[in-house]
């Protein structure tokens, strides 16, 4: 396929705004709540629940992240609340149990007393019944007199039998109050409240049988009412006229006995739950101590502190763990020692090599200047030898500094010697170094963006030697044609692309130009006889510095390669001011041509212009650095970026030929995408993204 | 004037061709070489011809260069240039602070070497008296001596001719690249590195606290300028 038809056009790809990463996914929300709550009127209620909840959660966050991080809070909450639970259960159950055996006890005893006291009582009656009987006869007016008082008299007997245990009281039967028979009750006992009315009914309707109740029993003087038992039943006085006499037998006693148990059981229940707790803190501890320990060792193990060991005490589990985890140390420092012994093998090895081979070829350099400035004197043939073979020495000895280049990156011996540098210089220079070339070959260099400085912190020396090789490389390739060195600076990034307009790139071929050795078209002539190392150098350097160095191509329509370095060296990239596929592309032409109406305008709408200063803010919903998905997903999203970014380990693996996921995003044009390549640090790749389109036009 | 170029040139290296190219090239340029392909040898050897300059490669049998750089620069100032294989920082550094005036990376052109050895020996041909002050240091050009309250501090040629850069234009500050072409003859920036050491060198010999340099005074960010005399 062309890659005119390329994956990322932008009219598809404005589709794909929506950007499923991290704070951006939290723009979206916002903008969706803006859109379909408030804006458009539609459902009030949820957003604002929402936004109801998301105020209540935020001062709860870090308890939450406390909570999902910590699990010996975990642990000790649970078990403090499960033992918090059994503990109540029991206490209720324990609480039930002693309360029904106090009162059945009080019943049984209240039972039998009252029992003998209704006995007690009918017998009185019996005996002032005969014993009083003429007198009865005899004066009418006098028994009611007699009746009132043998009633209090009896209550009075009653009452002190029992010494304070337990109140009588008498009470008329139904509804009869009259013939003087009130209400009576011993020890300022109020009778009428102290009885409930329930239980009055019971015996009015079965006046046999005695009943028990609960009361509560009041007094007249100032003593506080007290829960009481009382026993009623229904007696007949000496005149053979019913009345109620009840026995209430407070419960005091009992209750006292019960608030004691239940104390005492609220006590032990708090201690049990407490202590729980502090058992569970505390053998929780004793397993996540070793489960931190190891996970604090295995950090510092990671961050190259090799010889780190856990403390092993013991047999158990945990010691099991430990045992295993320095095992599993012990080989990794083992396995890391020997790659490293390999590694300084190998350097010592380039560093010998270096040396042995540098001094036969010193001479032979030598010899070989010493016969080319003496070739005026020989035979034609001769001289032309002479040329020949200090032309092969210069290429030979520019492919073993080369490889001695490359070999040192292999090994991890580059070294970074950055400081803030003009980028304008360094292009420069590069431009001014590279015009002979240009003039041979009829090209001309324009630089462009250089009217602010572009400063990094950089290795002047390797950017230099990158931008040496791009430009070197875009007049080689260019057929004459201009070429335009651009330089841009926004963000945390500075940039600069190097544009062609030659052959350009075959699909595929961008990944490609920065294997080793890797050549365009074999069959093409060379003439400043680069030793296809050089993009693989530029590469490495890009990447020593925390950069990117990425390439972009179409068939005939030419080739750009952008070189992005972070402002600070310790500043991971997040894009570049440059978009890697040029304005002038042919796509976009294409497309412009086509007018089709979600060229530009859609993008200016999707990402705002904004001014130099302010990029700090702006790149955070543009680039946001955290994400799920894959890397590779990501670009194209972004609209009219046309980049695609490859992480770094497979730049060699991951052909243009299989597209990845986000070559296919539902246009069915994947095999069109524009190549392009990336290198980046491997650590940072996995978080980086695209953003050319944020910068364009600046 | 060119008569002032010749001079002798001891060629201390363990290979042999490289050695007899070495003399070749020497030859053809007027030098007069000797050779010694020993490092024990060396000293000895250096003693007998009392060369004008010495070609000293880093790698040698028996003493390896650095030493026997230490012990040459240890009785003579005579221009030392090595000979390295090798560009990575801690060797050229360590040549450096064993006291070569000036290195040059295998494989080299001869005319790249001709011009290194050319810039070193050039120091001899101007004799103008001139008479410099520089902190409480009292320079004379012509004769070749630097003295501090009556009595001579010994520089080395190169060590001389950085003082003299420094203090003929006290009022300057000096970027490294600028003494690499004035004092080194670089026309191109090269590795700084040769100034910054040099630099450690010259004041380790003529600053009464070389940790508080009053004599070459740092610029942060620029780069190196004569003290307040």
């Amino acid at each position: 396929m062309s890659r005119d038809s390329a994956a990322s056009a932008p009219g598809s790809s404005g589709a794909h705004a929506g950007r499923p990463v991290g704070r951006k996914t939290a723009g979206s929300r916002w903008g969706r709540f803006l859109e379909g709550g408030l804006l458009q009127g539609g459902v009030q209620g949820s957003p604002v629940l929402r936004l109801f909840m998301r105020w209540v959660r935020r001062p709860l966050l870090p308890v939450m992240r406390l909570w999902r991080r910590n699990i010996q809070l975990k642990v000790v909450v649970t078990t403090l609340l499960m033992s918090l639970g059994v503990v109540l259960l029991l206490g209720f159950v324990v609480i039930g149990q002693v309360r029904n055996g106090l009162l059945d006890a009080k019943v049984n005893a209240s039972q039998s007393q009252a029992t003998g006291g209704f006995a007690v009582a009918r017998q009185k009656a019996e005996e002032a019944g005969s014993g009083t009987g003429d007198e009865a006869t005899t004066v009418d007016g006098r028994p009611a007199q007699n009746v009132i008082q043998w009633m209090s008299d009896l209550v009075e007997s009653l009452s002190s039998g029992g010494q304070g245990a337990f109140d009588v009281v008498t009470l008329p039967a139904g509804n009869d109050s009259g013939s003087g028979r009130g209400p009576r009750a011993s020890g300022d006992v109020i009778a009428a409240s102290s009885v409930p009315e329930a239980l009055r009914e019971r015996i009015d309707t079965d006046p046999t049988m005695a009943a028990q109740s609960y009361t509560r029993i009041f007094y007249d003087a100032d003593k506080e009412s007290q829960p009481a038992l009382v026993i009623g039943k229904q007696v007949n006085d000496p005149n053979n006229d019913p009345y109620q006499l009840y026995y209430l037998f407070p419960l005091t006693q009992e209750e006292k006995s019960l608030s004691l148990v239940k104390g005492t059981l609220a006590t032990a229940g708090l201690f049990v739950v407490v202590l729980l707790g502090a058992i569970a803190w505390l053998v929780v501890r004793q397993v996540v101590t070793p489960v931190r320990m190891a996970a604090g060792i295995a950090e510092r193990l990671s961050a190259g502190r090799l010889q780190e060991r856990m403390k092993v005490t013991g047999e158990d589990d945990i010691a099991r763990l430990g045992e295993a985890f320095n095992k599993m140390a012990q080989n990794l420092q083992l396995k890391i020692q020997q790659l490293e012994d390999l590694s300084r093998m190998q350097r010592r090895f380039v560093s010998d090599v270096s040396h042995e081979l540098r001094t036969p070829l010193t001479t032979v350099r030598m010899a070989a200047d010493v016969i080319h400035d003496a070739r005026v004197d020989f035979d034609p043939i001769t001289a032309r030898s002479a040329e020949l073979l200090a032309d092969q020495l210069d290429r030979f000895e520019t492919l073993l500094a080369d490889l001695l280049e490359i070999s040192r990156f292999d090994a991890g011996a580059a070294a970074l010697e950055a400081e803030p540098i003009d980028l304008r210089v360094v292009v420069r220079r590069v431009v001014s170094g590279a015009e002979p070339l240009a003039e041979r070959k009829g090209t001309q260099i324009r630089v462009v963006g250089a009217q602010q400085p572009v400063v990094a912190e950089a290795d002047a020396r390797r950017v230099e030697r990158v931008l040496r090789n791009l430009v070197v490389n875009a007049v080689e390739h260019g057929e004459g044609k201009d070429v335009i060195v651009k330089l841009a600076a926004a963000g945390g990034a500075v940039a600069v692309a190097v544009r062609d307009y030659g052959v350009g790139l075959k699909p595929g071929e961008a990944t490609r130009v920065f294997s080793r050795f890797w050549r365009a078209d074999p069959a093409r002539a060379r003439t400043t006889g680069g030793t296809g190392l050089g993009l693989s150098i530029a590469l490495e350097d890009a990447r020593l510095h925390g950069g990117w160095l990425q390439a972009w191509g179409e068939p005939g329509g030419g080739s750009q390669f952008r070189l992005t370095l972070p402002r600070t060296a310790d500043e991971p990239l997040r894009g570049s001011p440059i978009p890697l596929e040029p304005k002038d592309s042919r796509r976009h032409r294409g497309l412009d041509d086509a007018g089709l109406p979600r060229g530009g305008g859609e993008k200016a709408a999707t990402v705002p212009a904004q001014p130099t200063g302010d990029q700090g803010p702006s790149r955070g919903p543009l680039a946001p650095r955290s994400s799920a998905v894959t890397p590779t997903a990501d670009p194209t999203a972004l609209p009219g970026s046309g980049s695609r970014v490859v992480p770094r380990p497979a730049s060699g693996a991951r052909r243009q030929d299989d597209p990845p996921a986000a070559g296919g995003q539902g246009n069915g044009e994947a095999e069109g995408t524009p190549s392009e390549t990336v290198s980046r640090p491997d650590a940072r790749s996995e978080g980086s993204y695209e953003q050319g389109e944020a910068f364009r036009g600046r | 004037m060119m008569s002032f170029m010749k001079g002798r040139v001891l060629v201390v290296d363990d290979d042999t061709a490289l050695a007899e190219m070495l003399g070749i090239v020497l030859r053809g340029e007027g030098f007069e070489p000797s050779f010694v392909a020993d490092g024990d040898k060396a000293l000895a050897a250096f003693r007998e011809s009392k060369p004008d300059l010495v070609l000293l490669d880093l790698m040698l049998p028996g003493r390896d260069g650095i030493e026997v750089c230490r012990l040459i620069r240890a009785e003579s100032g005579v221009p030392i240039v090595m000979l390295t294989a090798k560009s990575d920082t801690v060797d050229v550094v360590v040549g450096l602070e064993s006291g070569a005036d000036d290195y040059i990376v295998k494989p080299f052109k001869p005319k790249e070497l001709v011009a290194r050895i050319r810039a070193r020996l050039r120091r001899s041909e101007e004799p103008a008296p001139e008479q410099l002050a520089i902190g409480d240091l009292v320079i004379d050009v012509a004769g070749h001596s630097v003295k501090r309250e009556g009595q001579s501090i010994a520089l080395t040629p190169l060590e001389f001719d950085l003082l003299v850069a420094l203090a003929r234009k006290p009022w300057q500050v000096f970027t490294r690249e600028v003494l690499l072409e004035q004092v080194w003859g670089y026309r191109h920036a090269a590795d700084t590195r040769l100034v910054n050491v040099h630099v450690q060198r010259l004041r380790s010999k003529v600053e009464k606290d070389p940790e508080r340099p009053e004599i070459v005074v740092t610029v942060r960010g620029v780069g190196y300028k004569a003290g307040p005399s």
